[in-house]
């Protein structure tokens, strides 16, 4: 065991996929000599050479697009999107092309590529560098989108990633990168399509993907001084998603909190709250409450924190679940 | 390589005073010839031979020639289908016979086509079937021929964006040492879209194997060419990336598989990306769907009527004595056969599995996928039974 940060265990994991399969290779913006922006392909390109890990145009689209070939002509390409809102002109491709190419030729091409995207906020960048953006991919068939929040699962993930039979959107919490945990590499945790009980409790369920996992946990100590147990789910792999995990801790609890980073409105939380509701009905002793970024264009540095969801937030919102069994009176008619 | 103004242009007096080399000009070698490149006037005599595009042996102009014959002979069935309602659109390619069969006969097999949507009559020239070429359009799935084995992209439809996949595809090939050349089919109006740039710089930084043929066909739907560019010809846009480029007069049958025939050469030896201009004519309006009198005029199309590309070749190489009545009418009858052939087919109703529907939207569904799948199951079990009972 060693303490070791997020960013080393995603570097780490890009070293291995390299060195187990020769067809992986890395490329992006800045990622070569520099080693990316925040270091995660550091050291790559000097071990594996500059056909493995290089640089590219600085073209987004471009980027993709290559891949695409690139997996086409039987490569594994692994991309970096520098930032979360600087993926945006790739769209395209990703979603006509690297989502469809499986199905649109019945399996005779398939597009394993992974598309490393750092995405949310809480590190005071400015604007265009702090956008949460995991809702586009999951709302996208043919995408798998997986998210880690521990230093374990970065690694484990990313490796499946590179793995994975289909294009896989990675998204990378930023203000996670530096984050460090005790960690035995290399670590396989769950596979995709697992949700993982990161906090057993009894009281309400809190469900949570990404930066926000750590805000979850948080609330959950937190909520000990209230008189809650509080259960924290991590959701890991928003697709495929894990409804049977999420869905039993929720019967177990009868109470659930989505929380994400992202604004909420037709959100990942969204489509979870959706779920838990349709499938936990008669189980639940309140309505499925979220707690997300407001409805605005990602703020300002100075003003993020009002944004972001916070523990305060959370417990605030815990308190709202019909712990009397009365109705919430925001939402009753007067 | 050509020789371009800037090439011959001379050095001022007081720079050979001074006996300093003139600077080479960079530009040299990548800017497209002032005029197309034409082998064969419009009535098909010859013009003078070329050392820069020699004439492709007499043997694949006439191969050439049949697939024409029977690529036009396709288009108008498609055409005829669509009106049948067999179709649900088809885009026809009619006109621009040379660019179409030209791009597929440059290639070996084993090299890649990225075709767009108007790339039909390339993929029936390609030998791919074409009940498969229409499916996507019939609508029984998307792309109807396995690409993996044809070498042959799913066609393409928004705009420019296999531009990117063709420098990835061609640069991956040789990166595991093959020596695959991609080309990449594309139209005027997408030259306007960025992936057709960032596909074509690409494919230059990374020295890929790459032929990008615009077949300028004078109108994106229904928007002429002055509204996409004012570039003297859309063969200058591969200067500014560092590409040779050159532009070809796109109902010559002759000089565009001369053109392309030499642009393969030059990407498969190494020496990265091509772009070629063909100048063709689209004869038939965008799709069935489009009314093409709101843009253009009867006369026009008329005019481009005397340049027709198979007439073209049809008058030189009865000239050169490999054609005469017998043969053109044989491949007449072949085109007439591979039409009905089609027709037949065509008038089957192709069979369609909605469960199929989950299939290969990943490798394996996802549980959410194994949940929706058996709810369409049961429907379709409850609809055949409510069948049953009536």
């Amino acid at each position: 065991m060693a303490t070791m940060t997020m960013a080393k265990a995603l570097n780490a994991a890009l070293a291995d996929a390299m060195l187990d399969d020769e067809r992986v290779v890395v490329f992006g913006e800045d990622v070569g000599q520099l080693g990316g922006v925040f270091r995660i392909t550091d050291g790559l390109q000097a071990r594996f050479g500059d056909k493995r890990c290089f640089d590219t145009p600085l073209a987004e689209a471009g980027i993709v697009g290559f891949a695409v070939g690139l997996a086409m002509s039987g490569l594994r390409p692994v991309v970096e999107m520098q930032f979360d809102a600087f993926a945006y002109p790739a769209f395209e491709q990703i979603a006509s092309h690297v989502a469809k190419l499986r199905n649109r030729t019945r399996g005779a091409l398939s597009v394993p590529i992974v598309i490393r995207v750092p995405y949310a906020g809480g590190i005071g960048g400015v604007e265009h560098h702090c956008d949460s953006s995991e809702a586009y991919y999951a709302h996208t068939p043919g995408l798998k989108v997986v998210t880690p929040a521990t230093v374990e699962d970065a690694y484990s993930l990313l490796r499946e990633a590179i793995e994975d039979p289909d294009p896989v959107v990675f998204m990378e919490p930023k203000k996670l990168y530096f984050s460090s945990a005790e960690a035995e590499l290399p670590a396989r945790t769950a596979p995709f399509g697992t949700a993982v009980v990161r906090r057993a409790g009894t009281d309400a369920t809190l469900v949570a993907y990404g930066p926000a996992v750590p805000v979850a946990l948080e609330a959950a100590e937190a909520a000990r001084e209230e008189g809650w147990d509080l259960e924290v789910v991590d959701v890991r792999s928003i697709v495929p998603f894990d409804d049977a995990t999420v869905t039993a801790s929720v019967r177990r609890t009868g109470r659930c909190v989505v929380i994400q980073e992202a604004q909420g409105f037709a959100g990942v939380g969204a489509e979870i709250a959706a779920r838990v509701q349709e499938r936990c009905f008669h189980a639940l002793h309140a309505p499925v409450l979220r707690v997300a970024g407001l409805d605005i264009p990602y703020p300002a540095p100075m003003l993020e924190h009002t944004h972001l969801p916070s523990v305060d937030r959370v417990l605030d919102t815990v308190a709202r679940l019909q712990w009397d069994d009365q109705p919430d009176s925001r939402w009753v008619a007067a | 390589m050509t020789t371009t103004p800037q090439a011959v242009r001379r050095a001022s007096p007081r720079t050979r005073r001074k006996a300093t080399p003139a600077a080479p000009d960079p530009s040299a070698g990548l800017l497209p010839q002032a005029e197309p490149v034409r082998l064969l006037n419009p009535d098909g005599t010859p013009l003078p031979a070329r050392e820069d595009y020699p004439e492709p042996p007499v043997e694949a102009l006439r191969e050439m020639y049949r697939r024409m014959v029977v690529g036009r002979r396709f288009d108008v069935q498609a055409t005829a289908l669509t009106k049948q309602g067999r179709l649900a659109v088809y885009p026809s390619s009619r006109g621009q016979e040379a660019c179409q069969v030209g791009g597929v006969l440059a290639l070996r097999d084993t090299d890649w086509v990225f075709p767009t949507y108007r790339e039909s009559m390339a993929l029936t020239a390609r030998g791919i079937d074409p009940v498969e070429v229409l499916t996507l359009l019939r609508g029984d799935w998307h792309c109807g021929y396995d690409a993996a084995a044809r070498h042959t992209a799913p066609q393409c439809t928004p705009l420019a964006t296999q531009c990117v996949h063709a420098a990835g595809l061609a640069y991956g090939e040789s990166y595991q040492g093959r020596d695959t050349v991609a080309l990449a089919f594309i139209g005027d109006g997408a030259t306007s879209e960025g992936d057709f740039h960032e596909g074509v710089n690409f494919a230059a930084v990374f020295k890929a194997p790459v032929v990008y043929f615009v077949q300028n066909n004078k109108y994106a739907i229904s928007v002429p060419l002055s509204r996409q560019t004012a570039a003297p010809s859309l063969a200058y846009k591969g200067v500014g990336y560092g590409v040779p480029s050159d532009q070809v007069d796109g109902n010559d049958p002759v000089a565009v598989l001369a053109v392309l025939t030499r642009a393969v050469e030059h990407a498969r030896s190494g020496k990265g990306p091509f772009l070629v201009e063909a100048h063709t004519y689209r004869m038939e309006p965008h799709t069935n769907a489009d009314d093409q009198t709101r843009y253009r005029d009867a006369e026009e199309v008329e005019a481009w009527r005397d340049r027709d590309p198979i007439a073209r070749l049809e008058a030189y190489l009865r000239d050169r004595g490999v054609l005469d009545d017998a043969a053109v009418a044989v491949i007449a009858d072949e085109a007439e056969a591979y039409a009905a052939a089609l027709r037949d087919r065509m008038n089957a109703q192709p069979a369609v599995e909605p469960l199929s529907l989950f299939d290969h939207v990943y490798a394996e569904p996802t549980p959410q996928l194994v949940e929706q799948r058996e709810q369409v199951r049961a429907e379709l079990a409850a609809a055949r039974e409510e069948e049953g009972d009536a």
